[in-house]
């Protein structure tokens, strides 16, 4: 919830192309992304986007498959609003924003098909690899999705295999080079409206501010894999246009950060 | 006989061994464990003579009688309006103080001041309990109207407004916008956008830096290059103390 | 044969410690404790309202500290994230550690709230929490007397060694011990004192001594963190 006079405020900035922190309406914040630091996880990333910092860490196990899918390795996807990143969050079970932000990560690398879940098998019906992507922010500043989105697959693509024991046990303190071979980078870019104006990657302070959302998980090719529209207000047909096309001008600038990570 | 281990203006932690011996006197922010003066908060040390003070670094905003703060509308009573001001209580800002006009009972009390409105109001009781009593009537006390709002260490107030209003002055006048600073820590602002990003920088960094000397002429150089004009201080007192600022 | 420690430190060697404070914007007071491979950040927000109202206390605040491992900081298989007996276990015991530094008197009714998260551990979680709290609380401005101090001190094989690591932890079955302990530096108060294990009174009391050099040194390296914010 927002002052009114301060949402117009800041509506009335955007239209001179101005943001409260002097960005322009399309400008990202200036991005960092480490990865492989943590010593526990099989893949790990984090991102630095202005004052913002999110965390990505891959865990693997070697499980039974899900009955409707005997030969598929299983993908899961949690997120977490860490209390600790931000005073609003609070403690407790997870809150619906976490669980929208796990569900619309993890809809982009499933329904993209980014790594082949039947290379997991190991055996049919009994053992598969599962691959579990945890993200949480460690300084909140907004735009959780994204940059969420992005740190896992910077953690996808850093992870390796640890090492499978002869009894089909596995031995964390082992890492093979096997990576999961990532095929496809399904990028999430949320775009923003407010009032009649689109910006993308906005802080918390923007966030409170946004009228309608709509995030779009571009594919390398440029195409769609995945949807989402949040905000309490209604979009028509050619916000929806000029939001898809300016997520999939967006992505190419993300992904060309993603492209040099190991 | 007594050691002094510190220089005045250092920032000291908690646990910290200030002086040795009995000839120190511990004060604010300091205390004495047997023969040693250690420090208990996060500050900068102040020697004075043999009193050692700790002047808080960090820390919430503790009200007091007769500041004046900025506080948002967060819930609309029988009898009043309740502020949040930006520290562990709220603020009661009761009908009669709230106008010099003549509020009725029952009249609708969202004409005067609505949820999530910023208002510029004065302290005039803080009980033992810390209960707190505002008002809206007094110069420069109002509703603040369209602008940004930020919230600052509180701590860092006095710096901000400068001696007699010089810091503050001087962001004013080098970028043409109307800017009041509370005591709580919230600072309202209001002028053109790319103006606004410049205040808001500025007061930034004088947050982040303000344990550093010169900062009036760092601030000045930093303005007069993000704005790209010069700053004209002939009228102002440009010295270095930190002092409650007089607002506009 | 002589004991030699995986890592080749000396018994009474903590491992390396790494210390920031102020590493998270939104919080009033925040810490980065780093110690081998184990990680700790710390948050503290307040004081602040506390609600529900029956648990205020009108004379004084209250601390409240909430330990969490993130899912992919367990040596072995995913941690599964929520709370658990041994989280809320450890929140309580870190919370009675801390509390007896603070003077939260001037506060009364309010909260304090320190929350704790590892990305990353390899023993010593606890402490490791403890000393980036502490660090967070001093961040804060909250009014302290001392920080809190932290590290295990155990018996493994026979041998009496400090800051246990995720190997030593395992390596012996039969009589090992793991003692984690707080201490305020300046006081040498015990804070925090647990145990795991079978140990001899004598070697119990030997651990305590031994163990002292190197809270001190830890100790340091939490002022240090703080004054290095305002270089």
């Amino acid at each position: 919830m927002m002052n009114h006079e301060v949402k117009e405020h800041i509506r009335n900035a955007l239209k001179k192309g101005i943001r409260i922190d002097g960005r322009k309406l399309e400008e990202l914040r200036p991005i960092s992304i480490e990865t492989g630091f943590l010593s526990t996880a099989e893949g790990s990333a984090k991102i630095i986007f202005g004052d913002a910092e999110v965390l990505a860490g891959v865990k693997m196990a070697i499980e039974k498959p899900y009955p409707d899918t005997p030969e598929d390795g299983v993908l899961m996807v949690g997120a977490e609003l860490l209390p600790l990143s931000n005073p609003e969050f609070e403690s407790g079970p997870p809150s619906i924003e976490s669980i929208e932000t796990a569900r619309v990560i993890d809809r982009g690398i499933r329904e993209s098909k980014a790594f082949n879940t039947k290379s997991l098998c190991l055996e049919k019906g009994e053992k598969v690899w599962t691959v579990a992507i945890d993200i949480v922010p460690l300084n909140y500043d907004g735009n959780l999705i994204d940059m969420g989105g992005l740190a896992a697959l910077a953690a996808l693509k850093n992870a390796r295999f640890p090492k499978m024991n002869e009894d089909g046990t596995v031995d964390y303190h082992v890492k093979t080079d096997k990576t999961l071979e990532l095929q496809k980078m399904p990028v999430p870019i949320t775009v923003c409206k407010i009032g009649d104006l689109l910006i993308v990657d906005p802080t918390d302070e923007e966030e409170k501010a946004v009228d309608a959302r709509l995030t779009v998980t571009v594919l390398d090719d440029d195409k769609i894999c995945a949807l989402q529209k949040g905000g309490d207000s209604p979009l028509t047909m050619k916000d929806i246009e000029k939001m898809v096309d300016l997520a999939i001008k967006t992505s190419k600038v993300l992904r060309s950060k993603i492209v040099e990570v190991n | 006989m007594g050691e002094l281990l510190v220089k005045d203006k250092e920032v000291v932690v908690p646990g910290q061994i200030l002086a040795k011996g009995l000839d120190f006197l511990p004060s604010n922010g300091t205390y004495r464990l047997s023969e040693d003066i250690l420090a208990n908060r996060l500050g900068v040390i102040s020697v004075e003579g043999k009193v050692l003070r700790s002047i808080p670094m960090a820390g919430r905003y503790l009200p007091q009688r007769n500041d004046v703060i900025i506080g948002k509308v967060d819930d609309i009573l029988m009898s009043g309006w309740r502020l949040d001001i930006n520290c562990p209580y709220s603020a009661v800002l009761p009908l009669k103080d709230a106008s010099f006009d003549f509020i009725a009972k029952g009249a609708d009390l969202t004409r005067y001041f609505n949820l999530e409105d910023f208002v510029m109001v004065k302290i005039t009781n803080v009980t033992s309990q810390n209960l707190i009593d505002v008002t809206a009537k007094g110069p420069g006390l109002k509703k603040l109207r369209g602008g940004r709002v930020m919230k600052v260490n509180p701590n860092k107030v006095p710096r901000i407004i400068g001696k007699k209003g010089s810091m503050v002055s001087m962001i004013k006048k080098g970028t043409d916008c109307k800017i009041m600073i509370g005591q709580n820590g919230l600072i309202w602002f209001e002028g053109t956008p790319d103006m606004e990003v410049i205040v808001s920088e500025t007061i930034k960094k004088i947050e982040k830096e303000s344990h550093h000397q010169g900062m009036t002429d760092k601030i000045k150089v930093f303005l007069e290059q993000r704005t790209g004009r010069i700053i004209d201080l002939s009228e102002q007192d440009e010295s270095e103390h930190n002092n409650q600022g007089d607002q506009q | 044969m002589t004991f030699e420690r995986p890592s080749k430190r000396k018994f009474d060697e903590a491992r390396p410690v790494e210390a920031e404070a102020g590493v998270i914007k939104k919080a009033d007071g925040s810490a980065r404790f780093k110690i081998g491979d184990t990680e700790a950040y710390a948050a503290v927000y307040g004081p602040r309202e506390l609600h529900p109202k029956f648990l205020q206390d009108p004379k004084t605040g209250i601390l409240r500290c909430n330990y969490s491992m993130l899912p992919f900081s367990g040596d072995g298989s995913r941690v599964r994230p929520g709370p658990s007996r041994r989280s809320k276990e450890i929140s309580m015991v870190t919370e009675k550690a801390l509390r007896p530094v603070l003077d939260l008197r001037d506060y009364p009714n309010t909260v304090v709230d320190v929350f704790i998260e590892l990305p990353q551990t390899d023993a010593g979680s606890r402490c490791a929490g403890i000393c980036a709290a502490a660090i967070a609380l001093a961040d804060a401005g909250l009014t302290m007397k001392d920080m809190v101090s932290s590290v295990s001190v155990g018996m493994v094989r026979g041998n009496l060694l400090v800051d246990l690591d995720g190997d030593e932890e395992h390596m012996d079955e039969n009589e090992a011990a793991d003692v984690p302990i707080a201490m305020i530096p300046s006081t040498e108060e015990i804070t925090l004192l647990q145990m795991d294990g079978i140990v001899s009174k004598e070697d119990f009391f030997k651990g305590l001594e031994m163990v002292k050099p190197a809270l001190r040194l830890i100790a340091e390296k939490q002022r240090e963190a703080l004054k290095n914010k305002y270089k």
